[in-house]
């Protein structure tokens, strides 16, 4: 293979390493430009934030570079391999990097203006962004982990980013602690997975455990797989980091944690237990549980929609409701993957990609919020509807998706997922699991409703409106883009579930 | 054409979105009277095959899982429509006075109705389920924001009912999917799905229904709901949205799942009939005349709920015939109490207002009250009575004995309407006191209210004249006389409806022989 050809079918991947490279230098140059000499970086000052206009240009390279990965992932051939699955080119592989992108792009919209050293922190937002990209396209443990890894690394730091907020910090590190721990079970586990099938090619491995069946040391090597799996979904009991990095990270961040780095994570763990692991599938089913991943999954979905849930329930900070929610909605999705087969896999895939979408634009709101209020305690929220009816609305969207109400896409999304875990199975043997979900949301409606009620019916404290295009207009374009895409994929589901189902094998 | 009436409301409630609020309530106005001429008009017209259920629109919506946006219609979802758009109608008649945030509370409104719309005229099971669960929302608006007593409890309440029956259709709803591999309401209604699948999804499903027809013990949202409920907000829970709840059994449920109603046909007729006289009796120890209503609506749907156990074509019709009557009847006792007397006297208490004589202050609600406490008592040549006595017939093939007890329960329902009527309208202080002493004591309680109470009482204790409320207006009286008007027409001629209904009903799988 020549590095031409290395270099066509890894395109998008080198044109986000160069925007990446780009940004920062723009933004390390002109900080020393404009910052006044001698002031160390670490004593953040508004001095140093840096003109207004080098941050522009900073955003705009980044959104630039991004648009122009989105065209480099769609000029791709339809097919191909790169040294043995370490980057695989299918359909599938390709919708999920424009994903990704589009993602990381409304995530450099919300960022705009955001604090200081701009452009490192849209670097490493960018670096995070190809982490994302290479764990999407690979079918390889190795890349896998080394995705994971890169992407991981970038979100501790973008997690710790704002130096003047100790809750960032401690979300960072806390973020840093339990995931540099997972990352070390999942390295151990993927370790124990080679051991026993002597490869790290998802569809060699499928191969080997066809014919070795589930041995224990296998099965602890899938355990731990998926433990470093479940806390990148934030699926309990390993849950513990998010509520704490939604609510202490820059919001921009915190958004694209729950947005991209979770879409991401669950296209990957759906490959690696439906392509890799399917031999050992075992069974979920209540009246005839099988020794697998299934059983382990199915758990976690359990005490995740259980936790994630009743713990929403008694959260008065809006991010925190956002991290414990998103907890149980981690719980939802797993049960797509349970019911396996494309169409569970499908619908796995669409509920965690409107999902994403969801959480960018509610992320949005809560970042103008607080920028006009001073914090993000549901309180905060209060008359947001009198100040502005339009991002009332928005939240409205948002809030209601999540609940899973009609028309927007978490009805669909729910719809879907819910359906194929039913069908799946013998007998409807995943029922136990429908139900529990079912009654998740019944309790999750209650929270939710509590949010809309603060913004539509508690009277502001400060009325004075808040002005829609006046100034700092990318958030609210990202906001809008993401509501309006909601609604759309609500009434009109055909349009994504079309393509995912087009693009699984 | 009547697929209109949906696309109508929903552009109708768009619409309120933009425009400035003075053109609010006539734009709902117009919306609902255009939804109105259009139900009329199909109703009216004689090309129709009314006998089943004949698809209108069916475009594909989601191939890839079967959904599509299939819509139809027959005589009983007909029926249905029409009493949605005159409810629709006079309840916007009467939130002519909402003042606060109109585009809003239009909004909210209209969805309600057209999500109503969309229920009864969906053939496919996933958009029938989409417009059931799309009503949820506005009606916790309408009742959170512009609610009265204890808003927040009932409107929580309400919709969290509402979404667990959602959930439990939600069920039933992916059973039969997943089983005949099909969402057509036809298809499944031919398909067979196996007795042991209708034994539990029957009851699941049906019982998800039924909760928002208010069946006992999963009634209790409904008196709470009606009562924190601001006046069009009542009028469009008792008039449209139980109704949902009573059709999704009949059309989906039992429809879908025959063998597993047969099996659970008994125990829907126990819990109704309890419903019937449980609710009645609450409802004769009320203070709050909101409260008393909201009692004898879910009596009411009882009503219904027992002439579908009863699974004749006699019995069903009547059933869809007490949906419409009670859909008509409900809003007029809520209209009344809601807006013609709440609104003015800011009280509902029934002591409160006996003493207000308000029959003499407002003789034209006095009227209108008579008329629909008669027709909800079951009064011969009013709406109710026609479908009750139908019901009643058709029931007492199958089940005498609760024929009997239903007809010690409509004692009560009389009992406690006419306890309603008198203590609000028609109890001037001579009459409760009979003797000196206790006049003496009236007097005196009328001072402790005067002292306690609203300006409105003051001015009462100081004279003996009627006290001076706002007068009804003009358009109260267009609302109380379009409801009084299909109320008598379908009491007169019943005809008119049952002909449409019977034949729809008759080609439904369920009946007994």
């Amino acid at each position: 293979m020549s590095y031409l050809e290395l270099l066509k079918f890894a395109a998008p991947d080198a044109v986000v390493t160069l925007t990446a490279l780009v940004v920062l230098v723009i933004g390390v140059a002109t900080s020393r430009a404009t910052g006044v000499a001698g002031v160390s970086a670490a004593i953040p000052q508004k001095g140093t934030v840096g003109t207004a206009t080098t941050t522009r240009f900073c955003a705009l390279a980044a959104a630039f570079g991004i648009l122009i990965a989105i065209g480099a992932v769609l000029l791709l051939p339809d097919r191909g391999t790169i040294a043995g699955g370490m980057l695989v080119i299918s359909p599938l592989n390709s919708l999920f990097q424009i994903i990704c992108l589009v993602l990381a792009f409304f995530t450099v919209l919300l960022a705009a203006r955001e604090m200081p050293n701009y452009g490192e922190y849209l670097a490493i937002l960018l670096f995070a962004t190809i982490g994302l990209l290479l764990l999407v396209s690979s079918e390889e443990l190795l890349m896998i982990f080394i995705g994971l890894e890169l992407t991981g690394l970038s979100l501790y730091l973008m997690t710790a980013f704002d130096k003047t907020d100790s809750r960032s910090a401690e979300a960072g590190l806390k973020y840093f602690l339990f995931g540099s721990t997972a990352s070390a079970f999942t390295l151990f586990g993927l370790s124990l997975i080679y051991g026993v099938s002597g490869t790290t090619s998802l569809a060699a491995i499928a191969q080997r455990l066809q014919e070795q069946g589930l041995s224990p040391l296998l099965f602890a090597g899938i355990a731990m797989t998926i433990v470093g799996f479940a806390f990148k979904i934030a699926a309990a009991p390993f849950h513990l980091w998010a509520p704490d990095t939604y609510q202490g990270a820059p919001v921009s961040s915190a958004a694209f944690i729950a947005s991209g780095s979770k879409v991401a994570s669950f296209l990957v763990l759906g490959k690696i237990v439906l392509i890799g692991f399917n031999p050992v599938h075992g069974s979920a089913d209540w009246h005839a549980m099988v020794i697998g991943w299934s059983p382990l999954l199915a758990v976690l979905a359990a005490f995740s929609i259980l936790i994630g849930n009743f713990v929403a329930l008694v959260q008065t900070n809006l991010r925190r409701l956002l991290g414990y929610s998103a907890v149980a909605h981690a719980g939802y999705t797993l049960l797509g993957i349970l019911a396996g087969g494309r169409e569970g896999f499908a619908a796995t895939l669409f509920y965690t990609t409107i999902y994403a979408f969801t959480l960018v634009g509610s992320f949005g709101v809560v970042a103008l919020v607080r920028r006009e209020t001073g914090g993000d305690g549901v309180k905060n929220f209060a008359g947001l509807y009198a100040r502005s009816p339009l991002l009332a609305g928005c939240m409205a969207i948002f809030m209601l998706s999540l609940a899973g109400l009609p028309p927007l896409a978490g009805f669909f999304g729910k719809f879907y997922l819910f359906s194929t875990a039913f069908r799946a199975g013998a007998n409807h043997g995943l029922l136990w699991l429908v139900a529990l979900a079912l009654f998740g949301s019944l309790i999750s409606l209650y929270y939710y409703l509590v949010v809309l009620k603060v913004i539509f019916q508690t009277p502001a404290a400060e009325t004075h409106p808040i002005p829609l295009f006046a100034r700092n207009a990318p958030p609210r374009i990202t906001i809008l883009l993401a509501a309006l895409l909601v609604l759309f994929l609500g009434i009109m589901p055909q349009f994504l579930v079309e393509r995912i189902i087009v693009a699984l094998p | 054409m009547i697929a209109w009436t949906i696309y109508i409301t929903f552009a109708g409630a768009a619409l309120l979105l933009f425009l400035p609020r003075h053109f609010a309530r006539w734009i709902a106005l117009m919306t609902t009277a255009a939804t109105l001429i259009i139900s009329l008009a199909a109703f009216c017209c004689r090309d129709l095959d009314l006998a089943h259920f004949t698809s209108i629109v069916r475009v594909p919506w989601v191939p890839n899982l079967g959904m599509n946006y299939h819509l139809a219609v027959d005589g009983i979802s007909l029926a249905l429509v029409l009493v949605t758009s005159i409810t629709a109608l006079s309840s916007v008649l009467f939130s002519w006075d909402v003042d606060e945030r109109p585009n809003e509370f239009f909004f909210w409104l209209l969805l309600v109705v057209g999500g109503s719309f969309g229920v009864f005229l969906s053939a496919d099971l996933f958009l029938l389920f989409v417009f059931y669960e799309l009503i949820i929302v506005p009606k916790y608006f309408l009742i959170a924001i512009w609610g009265s007593t204890n808003k927040e409890y009932g409107a929580m309440k309400l919709t969290l009912y509402s979404f667990f029956g959602g959930a439990l259709v939600f069920i039933g709803i992916i059973a039969a999917y997943v089983t005949a591999g099909s969402l057509d309401l036809n298809d499944l209604g031919q398909f067979y799905f196996s007795a042991q699948l209708q034994s539990w999804a029957f009851p699941v499903l049906f019982l998800g229904f039924a909760i928002l027809a208010g069946i006992w013990p999963f009634h209790t949202w409904a008196p709470t709901g009606h009562v924190a409920a601001p006046t069009a907000g009542s009028m469009l829970l008792a008039g449209i949205v139980m109704k949902l709840g009573g059709y999704g059994g009949l059309r989906v449920a039992m429809n879908l799942f025959p063998q597993g109603f047969q099996l659970w046909s008994r125990c829907m007729a126990i819990l109704a009939v309890i419903g019937i006289v449980y609710a009645a009796a609450v409802a004769l120890r009320q203070r709050d005349l909101k409260f008393v209503i909201g009692y004898s609506s879910v009596s009411h749907m009882g009503f219904v709920l027992l002439g579908l156990a009863a699974a004749n074509a006699l019995s069903v019709s009547g059933a869809v015939l007490q949906m419409f009557s009670h859909g008509v009847i409900g809003a007029l006792l809520f209209a009344v109490a809601g807006r013609m007397i709440y609104r003015r006297t800011h009280t509902r208490d029934l002591e409160q207002l006996s003493l207000l004589e308000l029959n003499r202050a407002l003789p034209f609600a006095a009227f209108v009250f008579v008329i629909a406490s008669a027709a909800s008592m079951g009064i011969p040549g009013f709406s109710g009575f026609a479908a009750e006595i139908t019901i009643l017939i058709g029931t007492w093939k199958t089940y005498p004995l609760a024929v009997w007890m239903t007809g010690a329960g409509m004692v009560l329902v009389a009992a406690f309407t006419l306890r309603a009527l008198k203590r609000s309208f028609f109890e001037s202080g001579q009459v409760v006191g009979g003797s000196g002493g206790q006049l003496l004591d009236v007097g005196s309680k009328r001072v402790v209210t005067a002292t306690t109470s609203t300006s409105v009482q003051a001015t009462l204790a100081s004279t003996e004249r009627p006290i001076e409320l706002e007068p009804i207006t003009v358009a109260e009286k267009c609302g109380a006389g379009l409801l009084m008007l299909a109320t008598i027409t379908i009491g007169v001629y019943p005809k008119l409806l049952l002909d449409r209904i019977i034949p729809a009903v008759e080609s439904m799988r369920f009946l007994k022989p």
